[in-house]
């Protein structure tokens, strides 16, 4: 069913993102790594103190998960989008630092479009709820921060076939 | 026991004992746990067959409405969540005041506990935001009924779609427009974050609570049916076509499926005020209901 869709291979380069169109149905393939409320706040707080972030940002992609724990037998649980609007608190510094590809579900703030606009980075709308298929895309699946928060650790994930909607640049 | 003398110790007559049913929280828990495991893999069935039979010529909500559906039977397939986000647990208890039931508060939160073991734990304290570990303290509203059965319903609440309810406290001068219009307002601000089609749960009356209450009371009623009043199954009507005008579509990327339903529950309110509670409900519509 997603075969007939535009495929992307992350990381995007800023030529792929300016030639892409708002509406478009793609797949996309790579590395993206899970981040949601309180990872965002450590990762603003990281950088407001001048520390590392857990991984690079620059030219990254994250998507906004926070998954069910593993069934036994898989790498990873349900993983669907989440709210993408809770983290426009934190979404234009982690742009400003070198963020490029955002994923999650539902629409964003002002300050988060215009971030996206003004440094050539990419929203793309996942279809919430559709987690069990989502889980299906997920190839590898990695804890590299915060394994106190849970749900809400980051994840390095890998991709292939993963459908998206590009709803903002 | 310092304030004896403030209460009497009621030692019910043997025929009060007899007219009570007793139902085993035991049983109660282990009914619960199976309910839980169930609704948390498989969505309502009317939402997923509204999706796969959906008559829309845009191309994306067609295409976003067949993911959801193929969501739907791998979630059901290999016995995995349809959603990550497995809510919060929501219970609605109508107790009979004939039924003696001990230890049906533990149970609830037993069963809670236990049957989302696999899934997310989703609920922390509001301000330090340590996670409880366990999904629990359940929510449970609870209805005092006349007569001998215990029914309890489960609605599993997730954020995204909870975050977006509101409501409205209007004047009886707002009349019908001014309730139809703060319905259309929650989902045209609210509706893009919910994971559309929703169904749109709506209280009015009563007191604050009782509207919020009975707009969240009302997502368990089957998708699209109407209240049995004409006069507000009318207004279930208009809000639905204001609504499916909105243009927010399919999983709020454009077009004509937004909302399966609107359901609107009604109370007596106080002769000053017209509350209206908005409860809006992705399409991971989660419940269920047992009768004891």
């Amino acid at each position: 069913m997603t075969s007939k869709l535009v495929s992307l291979n992350l990381p995007l380069t800023e030529e792929q993102i300016r030639s892409l169109t708002v509406g478009t149905f793609v797949s996309l393939n790579g590395t993206v790594y899970t981040a949601r409320d309180q990872a965002h706040k450590r990762m603003a707080a990281a950088i407001e103190h001048g520390e590392n972030l857990p991984f690079d940002i620059n030219g990254a992609a994250i998507y906004y998960c926070g998954p069910t724990p593993a069934l036994p037998g898989q790498i990873i649980g349900s993983c669907g989008p989440t709210t993408s609007t809770r983290m426009d608190t934190y979404t234009p510094l982690l742009i400003e630092h070198g963020l490029k590809v955002m994923i999650g579900k539902g629409v964003r703030g002002d300050a988060t479009v215009n971030a996206v606009k003004a440094h050539g980075a990419v929203y793309l709308s996942a279809i919430g709820g559709a987690a069990a298929l989502y889980q299906s895309k997920v190839t590898s699946c990695e804890l590299i921060a915060y394994p106190d928060l849970g749900c809400e650790a980051i994840y390095k994930l890998t991709v292939k076939d993963f459908p998206a909607v590009v709803s903002v640049i | 026991m310092q304030n004896q003398a403030n209460f009497v110790v009621f030692e019910p007559p043997k025929w009060y004992n007899n007219r009570m049913k007793k139902i085993e929280a035991s049983y109660v828990k282990a009914q619960i746990e199976k309910l839980i495991t169930e609704c948390l893999i498989r969505p309502d069935e009317s939402v997923t067959s509204a999706l796969a039979n959906i008559k829309t010529d845009n191309e994306t909500e067609s295409l976003a409405a067949a993911l959801i559906v193929e969501n739907n039977k791998i979630a059901a397939n290999k016995r995995m969540y349809c959603c990550q986000d497995t809510g919060q647990a929501v219970f609605f208890v109508k107790l009979g005041d004939e039924v003696f039931c001990p230890g049906l508060a533990t149970a609830i939160d037993e069963a809670t506990r236990t049957a989302y073991g696999s899934a997310r734990k989703s609920v922390a304290d509001p301000f330090t935001r340590i996670n409880t570990g366990d999904n629990t303290p359940a929510i449970i509203e609870t209805e005092l009924v006349p007569g001998d059965t215990l029914e309890i319903s489960f609605l599993a609440k997730g954020a995204g779609s909870e975050n977006m309810s509101r409501l409205y406290m209007l004047t009886p001068a707002s009349g019908i427009d001014g309730v139809i219009d703060c319905v259309v307002d929650a989902v045209e601000k609210g509706g893009r974050n919910a994971c559309p089609p929703l169904v749109v749960g709506v209280g009015i009356g009563g007191v604050t609570e009782t509207a919020c209450m009975l707009s969240k009371r009302a997502l368990l009623r089957p998708v699209g049916e109407h209240n049995a009043r004409a006069d507000i199954a009318k207004i279930e009507e208009q809000i639905s076509k204001r609504v499916n005008a909105l243009g927010i579509g399919v999983a709020a990327l454009g077009g004509k499926l937004t909302a399966l339903g609107v359901h609107i529950e009604t109370a007596p309110t106080h002769i000053g005020m017209l509350p209206v509670a908005v409860n809006l409900q992705c399409h991971s519509l989660r419940h269920g209901t047992i009768v004891f």
